[in-house]
């Protein structure tokens, strides 16, 4: 299964130009770009973990692509985002957020059902994935 | 299908649920010129602004003969460059990266400002910047603090110029644990890149860095242009110094300029002169002392009287009265 997380999911894999190009539309609107990894796919999960800091005080965007680069090779087989935060309304706020890696293999989701009272049904996600624990997913 | 032929899919699980591919990339067509073509150089755009770049260079620099030679080969350099790829003749990237070599003021920054414009209008690097930094800005004080350092530093810098100021105290053969050999070999590594659009400048005082290239062959051979700043005469100084007091909206009266060559003389013979950076000094405390003669006069002023600085400006230095020269002690100040 495809998992579409984020701007662009439904494009073709973003080469590391078009990266650049994104990132430096990023920069050029003044928004602070950040790169964070899990391996965590369900939709719900928000808060992935942060490779470092955000990147501050850039105007092109090569910083941000060595720090992509050492974030794929440490992590091969996770989930890479990068984000970009919008300061201009006092709070952090995420104006653009796409992935730039994703594992070879996406084994998907499952329903889970929960019986609740009066015969009431819940319904969950439940990423195959996770079933093996924290860095050892996705073949790794 | 007619659903399909303008881009909609109906989505149905198992099918088609791969990645999305790529189409097949538009062949980006640049014109190469055949063999019997004739090339004007005064055909690219880039040339009009590299000459608007190097008379600026001339304009505002006083002397420094061979560095604005040195200028004018790099630019001719890369103009050909430019042509030879018009032909479809690739060369390897040459490379940029400098060490300005120069006592204090003799305009290594300056240069390094123009230098980073004309790479720009040539195409060489992204944009016209000029990052500097000194070794504060690259060493860390502790183990794993120097190469984040380094490395946020050459973000900055990205696709512009990195301006090492001092460069020499990176390097302290003195200090076996010192960090600043770690920033020597990142500086390395991103030096070599060619996909980096990166210059780095080295700068500082002749002898020392004489010592620091000794000491790093390694980083001495990836320097491609060696520039030297000679120190001013006491002409050129006397040029600066008219360029200076014209762009303040300034002047000096006859004898003023008698009196502000004298001064030049004496204090070209003081310790810590340095160059420009003192004749800048020099005039900002004449205007200090016109300012004080001007509201001593207690009368209306014309314009006139707001834009001459008179010999009497120029002789209230210390440097005409003090006699008795401070030789270099820690105590002694600069003369004023």
């Amino acid at each position: 299964m495809y998992l579409r997380h984020g701007t662009f999911s439904y494009l073709p894999e973003l080469t590391d130009a078009e990266i650049a190009a994104q990132v430096r539309y990023a920069l050029l609107n003044s928004w602070p770009v950040s790169i964070e990894y899990t391996d965590d796919p369900h939709p719900r999960n928000a808060y992935w973990e942060m490779w470092g800091l955000p990147l501050f005080d850039l105007d092109e965007p090569d910083g941000v692509l060595a720090e992509i680069n050492a974030c794929r090779a440490t992590f091969p087989r996770h989930y890479v985002r990068v984000l970009a935060y919008d300061a201009r309304f006092g709070r952090q706020t995420t104006a653009l957020s796409f992935l730039v890696q994703r594992p070879a293999d996406e084994p998907g989701f499952g329903l889970t059902r929960l019986e609740g009272p009066d015969r009431q049904q819940k319904y969950g996600l439940h990423s195959y994935a996770t079933d093996k624990r924290q860095g050892q997913r996705y073949g790794g | 299908m007619a659903a399909e032929a303008n881009g909609f899919r109906l989505h149905r699980p198992g099918t088609g649920d791969g990645r999305p591919v790529r189409a097949e990339p538009a062949e980006d067509a640049v014109e190469i010129l055949d063999d019997g073509a004739l090339l004007d150089l005064s055909t690219d755009i880039a040339g009009n602004d590299v000459e608007d770049t190097l008379t600026r260079l001339d304009a505002e620099l006083v002397g420094l003969a061979n560095v604005k030679r040195r200028v004018r080969e790099i630019a001719a350099l890369l103009l050909i460059d430019r042509a030879r790829q018009r032909f479809g003749l690739s060369a390897s990237r040459p490379t940029m990266h400098m060490s300005f070599t120069g006592g204090p003021g003799t305009g290594k920054t300056t240069v390094a400002l123009r230098m980073a414009e004309m790479l720009h209008a040539l195409g060489y690097i992204r944009k016209p910047k000029v990052h500097t930094v000194t070794r504060d800005d690259l060493v860390g004080q502790f183990i794993g603090h120097t190469a984040p350092k380094t490395k946020e530093a050459l973000a900055k810098a990205a696709g512009g110029v990195l301006f090492i100021d001092e460069a020499y105290y990176l390097f302290r053969p003195e200090n076996e644990r010192d960090y600043g050999q770690e920033v020597i070999e990142i500086l390395l590594q991103e030096m070599e890149s060619e996909r980096a659009s990166l210059v780095v400048i080295f700068a500082g005082y002749p002898d020392r860095m004489e010592r620091f290239f000794s000491a790093n062959p390694g980083l001495s051979s990836r320097v491609a242009h060696h520039l030297e700043f000679a120190d001013y005469t006491h002409a050129e100084l006397l040029g600066i110094a008219e360029l200076m007091v014209a762009r303040e909206n300034f002047r000096f009266d006859e004898p003023a300029q008698a009196a502000f060559a004298e001064y030049l003389a004496l204090r070209m013979t003081r310790p810590r002169f340095s160059n420009a950076r003192s004749v800048r000094n020099a005039l900002d405390r004449c205007r200090l002392r016109q300012a004080k003669r001007l509201v001593e006069l207690r009368r209306p002023l014309t314009k006139t009287d707001l834009i001459t600085l008179t010999d009497q400006d120029v002789y209230g230095s210390s440097v005409f009265t003090d006699s008795t020269e401070p030789r270099d002690g820690p105590s002694a100040r600069a003369p004023a």
